[in-house]
């Protein structure tokens, strides 16, 4: 698990330098601070920052073949290199290193671009084809690692985060208010936009080929919910299912580290490291969350899991004020503006464990996507139920079964969650059925746009590019695979895996692993009947019947409470943070030009007084902030001018170079 | 009657549409019709009559005959503090 970086030169020979290539690594440091490798030749530089987990001695990127004519620099792990470098070699292929790395070169070899389709793991890669001068670029089936990328003067920039593209100070740094519409409705950019303009990002199961001059970008993966013809019994569907939970779990404990797990209290963690202990003879060591506020907090449920599980424990407790001092840099490592702080309390857990000396996770991250865990997969049964009977007596008491968690649940009062749930669908494509109550409650947060980004966004049809993203198969599916494809499509692979995911455990040099999103775990789930994964309202329901056995009934039986962190009660807690006084000062406003100052100090003192209760003003608040705080950071305050100082004194850590 | 009005209106415009513009509302205007009030919303309001009328609300009186517009909201104060 690494940083990857490098240019490449698209028309031909061009010296491409050293410093710039060196900064581009000293940025990424955090990705991989065990060391930095290069390699230079006319055409290309890449850039690898390095945290050693498997084949520590001579895993060193970037890694050729054979004869030195293919060049790889990857971020990432391929679970199954074992398995596929024995075919390799069986093929003929001789490998220099022990690393799951140069199984890709050689693959490449074997089978081209589909050599993605062997591979089983999360990675982002870049290979350097010499003698066909094609650049391969290509990233993971759901988005686990990231990948960005610009276009300068004939050059092709890429990188794991953005702001090693901007360590050129050529790089234009520029808020993209169409991104800003996009979070401001969807919670995430889509891909390819990212919130700067100019830079892009390859969207997840793509690959990308430059050559001649020119580039493509290509879909080698999606998930498809079609249903098959098989037909098997809820036993066959549980016992299927456990198995390759099994196995995706074992595969992702291959590492010459240590590998601990997340234990949250929910189930999906509850089920991966019941599977550790049970199936594995991984030493299970586990980590987790705690809040001051009871409201957020589920070290009950946790408790329950350390004791049936008798493992060894670590647990940082999050207060309100933790959240609002370590914000900016939660910031800086998502690169976007986010509408909630969810992400901070997972900064901190990384961060402990990095100090207990482990830097690989396991996580339940994945399961309520493919197994129909949200609330949001309720809500739509729920719609589609009352559009159906309208005068159901049983209505009310559907509807109370939405967010009993909530102190101010939207359902509150049967009559206004009618209207929250009975939202004007005709102007949308059906296929947005489910989402868009959220998407248009979060819309209303735009009335703090200032007119400059009103004016800009003057005629922009999102949605064109949202469908861009998705397979025209969605149409055919049933209403819950429609909403499931569609939140994985959006929410999973473009926030909750890059902003509350590797953005935040590479933040502190810890690679996260997901056993729920292994190919063929994901492949599995979408073919499983609808109401298999959700019966009545019972979520992810097959999960819970193949782990009754090993699991307490306290935890599969819970109320599913959703991983929420306070927002912005954080940063009032204890007098206003001085960094949020300022990034909401007039003057600071104005710079960024995003809001409308008036609006904007209104909500400020609305949150300060302890006064905003709902989603919507919380959203705004956390919104603003976060890309104000973004401004800041990589546009008015970017460390570009200083970058040289950073190269003198880290760019060369353990620095190798290779090439020419 | 007017003053109840015109205080709800204004907690409306400051707290919930974040505007200056008094013609930004109408005493007439549905909430959910309009999309000023969502169900959080309806809380916001539902405190601040609470605290500046001295009543006290039920749940079961969180229906849109006594909550969704100013006019509606004033009347409902009224016969709720038996003014």
């Amino acid at each position: 698990m690494c940083g990857i970086a490098g240019i490449f030169n698209m028309n031909g020979n061009k010296e491409i330098s050293m410093d710039t290539l060196k900064g581009m690594a000293a940025i990424l440091k955090h990705r991989g601070p065990d060391g930095v490798g290069f390699y230079k030749d006319e055409r290309i530089g890449l850039v690898h920052t390095r945290l050693s987990i498997i084949d520590l001695e001579s895993g060193w990127q970037p890694i050729h073949n054979e004869d030195k004519t293919i060049w790889i620099t990857f971020n990432g792990e391929i679970f199954n290199y074992i398995e596929l470098r024995k075919v390799l070699e069986d093929k003929g292929h001789k490998f220099y290193t022990k690393s799951d790395t140069e199984v890709i070169v050689h693959l490449y070899e074997a089978y081209g671009t589909e050599c993605l389709k062997h591979l089983n793991g999360q990675f982002a890669f870049v290979i350097w084809d010499k003698n066909q001068e094609i650049l391969f670029i290509a990233r993971d089936r759901v988005g686990i690692r990231p990948l960005f990328y610009t276009f300068i003067n004939g050059s092709i920039m890429f990188a794991s985060e953005i702001k090693s593209l901007f360590a050129d100070s050529r790089v234009k740094r520029e808020i993209d208010p169409r991104a800003l519409d996009q979070i401001f409705t969807f919670w995430m950019n889509i891909p390819p936009r990212t919130a700067f303009k100019e830079i892009r990002e390859l969207p997840a199961g793509h690959y990308m080929i430059v050559k001649n001059g020119n580039y493509q970008v290509e879909q080698y993966w999606d998930l498809d919910f079609t249903p098959d013809d098989s037909v098997k019994s809820e036993e066959e569907y549980a016992e299927e299912l456990r198995e390759l939970l099994i196995d995706s779990t074992r595969l992702r404990l291959r590492a010459d580290v240590s590998v601990g797990a997340y234990l949250s209290g929910g189930i999906d963690s509850s089920v991966i490291t019941t599977l550790i202990k049970k199936y594995t003879n991984n030493p299970l060591r586990t980590f987790s969350v705690v809040f001051h506020d009871e409201v957020y907090d589920e070290s009950i449920y946790q408790k329950q899991m350390i004791e049936h599980l008798n493992t060894d424990h670590s647990a940082i407790k999050c207060s309100y004020s933790d959240i609002g001092k370590i914000f900016p840099d939660v910031i800086w490592h998502t690169e976007m503006p986010i509408l909630r702080t969810a992400p901070a309390p997972l900064y901190l857990l990384s961060k402990l464990v990095r100090e207990n000396g482990y830097k690989v996770v396991l996580t339940g991250e994945g399961a309520d996507e493919i197994l129909a865990g949200y609330d949001i997969f309720k809500e739509t049964k729920i719609r589609k139920f009352l559009e159906k009977f309208p005068d159901s007596k049983f209505r009310p008491l559907i509807l109370k079964r939405l967010y009993p968690y909530l102190a101010n649940s939207p359902t509150k009062s049967v009559q206004y969650s009618r209207a929250f749930f009975e939202v004007d669908t005709d102007s949308y494509p059906e296929r947005y059925y489910s989402h868009i109550p959220r998407w248009d409650m979060t819309s209303k947060i735009k009335l703090f746009f200032s007119d400059h980004i009103k004016e800009e966004l003057n005629g922009y049809k999102k949605f064109g590019e949202l469908s861009s993203l998705l397979s025209d198969n969605i149409d055919s599916f049933d209403y819950l695979s429609k909403a499931q494809y569609l939140e994985i499509k959006t929410l999973l692979s473009n926030y909750l895996l890059s902003s509350q995911g590797d953005r935040m455990a590479m933040g502190n040099s810890v690679e996260g692993r997901y056993p729920f999103l292994d190919h063929r775990v994901m492949e599995f789930c979408c073919k499983l009947p609808p109401n298999v994964r959700m019966q009545t309202l019972t979520e992810k329901y097959i999960l819970k019947k193949s782990m009754s056995d090993l699991l307490p009934v306290t935890i599969t039986k819970r109320t599913k409470q959703p991983y929420m962190a306070p927002d912005s009660k954080s940063f009032f807690n204890s007098g206003t943070l001085d960094y949020v006084e300022e990034m909401f000062s007039d003057s600071a406003l104005k710079r960024c030009g995003c809001f409308d100052i008036k609006k904007t100090k209104k909500i400020f003192e609305k949150c300060r007084k302890g006064l905003a209760i709902g989603f919507k003003d919380n959203m705004a608040f956390v919104g603003i902030l976060s890309t104000q705080l973004l401004y800041n950071l990589f546009i008015e305050q970017f460390p570009a001018n200083t970058l040289n100082e950073e190269i003198k004194s880290k760019g060369n850590y353990s620095g190798r170079h290779k090439g020419t | 009657m007017e003053q109840i009005k015109q205080s709800v209106k204004m907690f409306i415009l400051e707290n919930i549409l974040y505007e200056d513009n008094e013609n930004a509302l109408d005493y007439d205007d549905s909430f959910l019709e309009k999309g000023i009030i969502d169900s959080t919303g309806v809380l916001e309001v539902v405190g601040f009559i609470e605290e500046e009328f001295n009543i006290s609300v039920d749940d079961e009186e969180l229906i849109p005959e006594n909550l969704d517009s100013v006019n509606n909201l004033a009347r409902f104060i009224k016969e709720k503090s038996g003014k």
